[in-house]
């Protein structure tokens, strides 16, 4: 199957998607259309990265530094978690400008 | 207050746990342009004089914020009938929800919809009843409908909501539905909810009318599945097969009392949309009562909870928390016994005569409707 994502896109929440707390249940979830997704540590780590202007290298770049782990481990990670979302819709690519 | 140290528990008085909801189903009218000969709204329809206000619209959204629902779907009858709409909506999303309007973009203009952008909806799902007008003016009872709404869909993509397209498929209809996955792609939708007529209510006066054969139950699969592998990644689909050709029933509303509820015009909190088939049940009202206690200690919404009531075949099947014994209103229609094994699922002593008799129907010819009305007077 053809990968959804590469290294050079930039990944971000489109229109109808945002990330919001859930204060009756102490979490953060994922909203979009009629969908909502209860986030675990990791996955929100990734989408609070989305800020529509950092590739998906950069952002595991990032990501690897700041939990100071191999960035072949993160990479693999964000990329599946993400292709995931991008599947479901909830989550938007754009070329670098 | 001393009715929350009350134990919740089953028809049969075992002990039960109510989780959280996560969504609520707001039916703010019943009121609605279009006749859809299996409008989801109960038979016996809510009039405009015992609708509930956007006032109290707004507490409810606040109870149910409170009590753990994320988001809501605003649904009729036709929403854009009542016209304080943006105002109900308003009132969700301060609560903090996420909104869904539902919606046959029939009667919401474009300066409405743009308020209603205003106003904090967030996603729009618009129901497409064919694929050309003819079809679509037919089945929805709607001369003119078809261009209404292909006005509506350009309307929502120039303003940016996410668009869902629903599309009800039957026996009429059916073998269009690559055309439908087309059309939805052509519109810019981001899902399509191809959801299988439910025989209740409108459309079980309708089978013979709507009933789709085996064949085509089985054209549809295949459909959506190609589909799904051609759309990767552009368009998700959602799909709702017909029970009447499954082998196991559908898991309904992901287990009565679980996850979801829904708000009738009047105020009257169901357990599922159809729970008013259930003659028997009394279903309480957000009038009388705070969302809260109702979901958490009212009878209806506890009758079905966990699986300790569950008859035979399904005590001991070990689908029986997967699918949770299938719909509670399609055992009462089929069985005359709510708390029956669904009837379409192969393990129900009724499966071969509910079988025989959706096999009977597909094969009829007429395709004459009985169209969704309020009845006259009262």
């Amino acid at each position: 199957m053809t990968a959804l994502i590469g290294p050079d896109d930039i990944p971000y929440l489109p229109r109808g998607v945002r990330l919001q707390g859930d204060r009756v249940r102490g979490i953060r979830v994922l909203q979009a259309p009629e969908r909502a997704l209860q986030l675990d540590q990791i996955g929100e780590a990734i989408l609070s990265e989305l800020d529509g202007a950092r590739s998906l290298d950069r952002i595991v770049r990032d990501l690897a530094a700041r939990y100071n782990a191999p960035v072949e481990q993160i990479g693999g990670d964000v990329r599946d978690f993400l292709t995931g979302l991008i599947e479901r819709r909830m989550v938007f690519l754009k070329d670098a400008a | 207050m001393k009715d929350q140290q009350h134990q919740p528990r089953d028809l049969d008085g075992n002990p039960v746990t109510p989780g959280l909801p996560m969504a609520m189903l707001a039916e703010v009218t019943h009121r609605c342009p279009l006749a859809c000969p299996y409008c989801s709204n109960p038979v016996d329809l809510v009039r405009a004089a015992k609708e509930i206000s956007a006032d109290d619209w707004g507490r409810v959204f606040r109870q149910a914020a409170d009590l753990g629902v994320l988001q809501v779907h605003i649904s009729g009858g036709e929403p854009g009938a009542r016209k304080d709409l943006a105002q109900i909506v308003g009132h969700a999303r301060d609560a903090g929800l996420y909104v869904n309007l539902i919606t046959s973009g029939i009667g919401i203009t474009r300066d409405r919809l743009i308020e209603l952008d205003r106003a904090g909806v967030d996603h729009v799902q618009l129901s497409l009843q064919g694929i050309r007008p003819d079809m679509a003016d037919r089945i929805s009872g709607h001369p003119g409908s078809w261009d209404k709404k292909m006005a509506f869909s350009d309307w929502v993509t120039e303003i940016g909501f996410p668009l869902t397209i629903n599309a009800v498929v039957h026996r009429q209809n059916m073998d269009r539905l690559p055309d439908m996955v087309d059309l939805a792609e052509r519109l810019g939708a981001r899902r399509i909810e191809v959801a299988t007529v439910q025989f209740h209510g409108w459309a079980d006066r309708n089978r013979g009318a709507l009933m789709p054969t085996r064949e085509q139950a089985e054209f549809a699969r295949q459909v959506v599945n190609a589909a799904r592998i051609r759309l990767r990644g552009r368009m998700v689909i959602d799909y709702v097969p017909a029970d009447h050709h499954a082998i196991y029933p559908k898991a309904c509303m992901g287990g009565w009392g679980s996850t979801g509820l829904n708000v009738g015009p009047d105020g009257t909190v169901l357990p599922c949309h159809a729970a008013q088939t259930i003659d028997w049940m009394r279903f309480e009202n957000v009038q009388d009562r705070s969302l809260s206690d109702i979901w958490h200690l009212s009878d209806s919404f506890n009758a079905f909870r966990g699986t300790a009531w569950m008859p035979e075949p399904c005590r001991g099947c070990d689908r029986k928390s997967v699918d949770f014994g299938g719909c509670r209103c399609q055992a009462m229609a089929l069985a005359g016994d709510a708390r029956a094994t669904d009837p379409v699922c192969s393990k129900s002593p009724l499966h071969a005569g509910v079988v025989a008799r959706a096999e009977e129907d597909a094969a009829a010819t007429t395709t004459e409707f009985i169209y969704r009305r309020m009845s006259k007077g009262g």
